[in-house]
């Protein structure tokens, strides 16, 4: 099955754009085979495995092997058991009560109980990247060793998603909970005592991870591999080589073309674009708008009008791109398909400009900006940020792009709000609670990355986020945040450019590669080898 | 000689600190800090975490304080902790040494020993075929930039014509133990130790070549020929002695030269050193791996210097202590 066929990725973005569920196509038709080693290729150095003080897909991917969580979600968004075999959320979404597994153990053979989860959740609050996921929970009630109530000051409808693999690891109390600062606690890489399917058996800093069947895992008979070996090289050319030659059997999170070509012309490998829809990463262009003339939003409007995405999607991306139009990721149950969007047009683009009073002068030229861009993801980042260029000058507005040597040069640009443009990709990370509000609450214009660097600040739009995130009635949430797209596409603090195209990689004998809304950060415990 | 010694001992030591200063300057000027790379790979941090961190971290003091913290560690041998990995420097250099001394050792000593070869055979007859081939030859390997190369080699040797692993130390699913490790570490050595040993290889037989050359017109090999000793011998024994003195001066001096070279080399081929670390510490902003990673690195290149002092002696008797 050629997950690339154009007219079936079509289909499955209109099915997106329709609000309807996507449909599941990896499912095995074998019985699963036990035994086996899954390599795993990947560009990025994880600090260490703990997801619970530590987010970033770098860091998820082993996490959600070495560590399980209460609950986990298929493809469609669906809460299902998996550490508690139960749950429900109170009428007044003030508590969640979990009802966990009898006989799980940790990797050390103790078991798992709700002091675990209590002590586990109460870390992840004080300690994770992520703090509007477990904001409003208060503490977490044990009233016997299977039952963890968590209760919340406020409504929070994120908490059900909060529970999911790669945001709520649960670690062991009597481990963990010795009273060392939790960020930097020696065991968060070595000596790793876990709960999930794989226990972690080496750990080499920035080169490789070993990762074993844990034995007594409390699923029975899972997981199907007995060893995961996470191979570690930031030249994603060489990992394909790998790839190619058998060395490795899985690339997740690949998005240069030219390699998703290789790819998928390779018989004997698979390639998927499923399994990205939790993390939703959007490639932007992000304005400063307390910045002249960028604080005009009839010019913001008028350079996104000389923008046409379907060129950057197909000529720059190859076409495995797809053209992203609002700040929530098409793959969302909250995304909604009217938009407001700005076709290509450069005359009307100039006559936006003239109006607003940039008229060109004798040398054609409006006025000056510069356009920074993350670096390391040329494809994504600088390529676009050239065309953008390219398109401005043809309207008289002279673009300098402007290089970073590194991540941390970038960073500090925005940190600093120090940029007219700039391309980002920021993450929707599943809820809209997590990475979405970030990027629009005027409350949050911040000097650190990936907040509200653009100065956005729209006092209609602080109060639907702050409703939206506090009701538990999906419809009405959604109908709150399709007004905030509505309003953030026209007056464009950001103009969105493409989802990123992130694919999963794989050898044709890895089965279930996994596909649901987290993909690659999920546990691989029904993967098995053919 | 106990003055000399101590004397060289104390220059090391004021060069050592010269060093430390100089890059833990130099580091601090680079832009961005290292709480924000890691807030960048967690995909955003709340300002209240970040806090936390930089003061966890001491970054939240002034520098010159920072300065003298870590001065005060380093006098202790501690060289802390990484920021990114929250693991011990010294265990993180430790883990990474073996592979590129490997890399470093078998290069040079490739190298030298291949490329004196070259450039004594070729200096037998200056403007005979084999001395014009080795000469183009050793032009190729000096100019050709050592990243080039390596691409070029694996292109060739690792993609084209697999002959050889594309990148790493060892079998990807290796489990690293007994002598079927060995040879697998030997045959992944081999293109990344030929790359960084071809430019150095041209170095030598040039040198070596041009010192022979220079020798052989010496009084003294006439009077060795006028002896009536055999070619052979005063090839050998008289001349080739005092050629490879300047080869050794400059392998000695390029040692640092050398551990540079490996930086790339094992960016190009994932070979997990020393050079790959120290790389990817600067993306990060990961200080105390840093200045831990090029302490270690100056204090070798001390070291070789002074080794190579004493070779000197050994090759040239009439060197004597100065």
């Amino acid at each position: 099955m050629n997950l690339l066929n154009f007219s079936r990725r079509n289909a499955l973005a209109l099915a997106l754009l329709a609000g309807l569920p996507a449909v599941h196509s990896l499912a095995a038709t074998d019985t699963p085979t036990r035994g086996g080693t899954l390599v795993l290729g990947s560009t990025q150095a994880l600090r260490h495995v703990n997801g619970a003080v530590q987010s970033g897909i770098a860091t998820a991917v082993p996490s959600t092997q070495i560590f399980a969580s209460p609950l986990r979600f298929d493809d469609k968004w669906n809460a299902q058991p998996y550490l508690a075999e139960k749950w429900s959320l109170a009428a007044d979404g003030k508590s969640l009560t979990l009802n966990l597994r009898k006989g799980a153990v940790f990797h050390d053979g103790k078991p798992i109980t709700s002091e675990d989860v209590a002590f586990s959740i109460m870390a992840i609050k004080a300690n994770h990247p992520f703090t509007t996921m477990m904001g409003p929970v208060e503490k977490v009630e044990t009233p016997d060793p299977y039952t963890a109530i968590i209760r919340m000051s406020a409504p929070h409808p994120a908490i059900v998603l909060a529970m999911s693999p790669a945001l709520c690891p649960i670690l062991p109390k009597h481990i963990y909970g010795d009273g060392t600062d939790l960020k930097v606690h020696p065991r968060n890489s070595t000596d790793v005592v876990g709960s999930g399917p794989f226990r972690l058996t080496e750990f080499k800093a920035g080169q490789r991870l070993v990762l074993e069947r844990f034995d007594k895992f409390f699923l029975a008979g899972k997981p199907y591999l007995d060893k995961i070996i996470v191979n570690i090289n930031p030249d994603s050319n060489s990992l394909l080589l790998g790839l190619e030659r058998g060395e490795i059997q899985m690339i997740p999170y690949a998005t240069n073309s030219t390699e998703l070509k290789r790819v998928a012309a390779n018989p004997a490998l698979n390639l998927t674009n499923k399994g990205f829809d939790g993390i939703g990463a959007i490639n932007w262009l992000a304005f400063n708008t307390a910045k002249k003339p960028l604080n005009d939003v009839n010019v913001r409007k008028a350079i996104a009008m000389t923008i046409d995405k379907k060129f950057i999607s197909k000529a720059l991306h190859g076409g495995f791109s797809q053209p992203a139009d609002g700040p929530i990721v098409a793959g969302s149950p909250f995304a909604i398909p009217d938009l407001i969007t700005y076709p290509l047009d450069l005359k009307k683009a100039a006559e936006m400009l003239d109006a607003a009073g940039y008229k060109a002068g004798a040398d054609g030229e409006r006025f000056k900006l510069t356009i920074d861009y993350l670096p390391g993801q040329d494809e994504q980042q600088k390529n676009v940020a050239e065309y953008i260029r390219a398109q401005l000058k043809k309207v008289g507005v002279m673009v300098d792009v402007r290089a970073s040597a590194d991540f941390p040069a970038w960073a500090k640009r925005m940190a600093t709000h120090d940029f007219d443009l700039s391309m980002d990709v920021v993450f929707n990370w599943g809820d809209p609670i997590i990475g979405v509000h970030r990027t629009y609450l005027s409350t949050n214009i911040r000097p650190i990355v990936w907040t509200n660097t653009q100065s956005y600040n729209n006092p209609k739009v602080d109060e639907l986020l702050n409703t939206a995130g506090g009701l538990l009635d999906p419809t009405k949430r959604k109908a709150y945040y399709a007004t905030f797209q509505k309003i953030v596409t026209d007056e464009l603090p950001i103009h969105f450019i493409n989802n990123t195209p992130y694919h999963t990689a794989s050898s044709k004998k890895v089965m279930n590669v996994p596909t649901t809304v987290w993909g690659p950060a999920s546990p691989y415990d029904e993967v098995y080898l053919k | 000689m106990l003055k000399l010694v101590a004397s060289r001992l104390v220059q090391g030591l004021a060069l050592v600190l010269a060093v430390v200063v100089l890059n833990f300057v130099l580091v601090h000027a680079a832009p961005g800090d290292p709480v924000e790379t890691i807030a960048g790979a967690s995909g955003g941090m709340d300002e209240k975490l970040q806090a936390e961190l930089r003061a966890q971290y001491g970054l939240d003091r002034p520098l010159p304080v920072q300065l003298g913290i870590y001065l005060g560690k380093v006098a202790r041998g501690d060289l802390g902790y990484s920021y990114f990995f929250n693991l011990p420097v010294s265990s993180l250099i430790g883990e990474r040494v073996p592979a590129t001394l490997a890399l470093v050792l078998t290069s040079v000593l490739a190298a030298f020993l291949t490329g004196t070869t070259l450039g004594v055979l070729s200096s037998r007859r200056p403007n005979g075929a084999l001395s014009q081939t080795i000469n183009v030859l050793s032009l190729v390997g000096f100019s050709a930039p050592v990243f080039w190369l390596g691409m070029l080699l694996v292109i060739l040797l690792a993609s084209v014509f697999p002959v050889f692993p594309v990148s790493g130390m060892r079998n990807i699913a290796s489990d690293g133990r007994g002598v079927a490790d060995v040879i697998d570490v030997l045959y992944h050595l081999v293109l990344p130790a030929f790359t960084l040993g071809l430019v150095y290889l041209a170095q030598y037989s040039r040198l070596s070549r041009a010192a022979m050359l220079d020798v052989l017109g010496a009084d003294y090999i006439r009077t060795a020929r006028a002896k009536g000793l055999s070619e052979r011998r005063v090839f050998y024994k008289h001349a080739l002695r005092n050629a490879v003195l300047p080869v050794v001066t400059i392998l000695g001096l390029q040692f640092g030269n050398v551990l540079a070279g490996a930086i790339v080399v094992e960016t190009v081929f994932n070979w997990p050193g020393l050079g790959r670390l120290a790389y990817e510490s600067v993306l990060r902003r990961d200080y105390p791996t840093i200045l831990g990673v090029l302490l270690f690195s100056s204090v070798v290149v001390i070291v070789m210097n002074q080794l190579t002092d004493l070779c000197y002696r050994l090759i040239d008797p009439r060197i004597k202590t100065t």
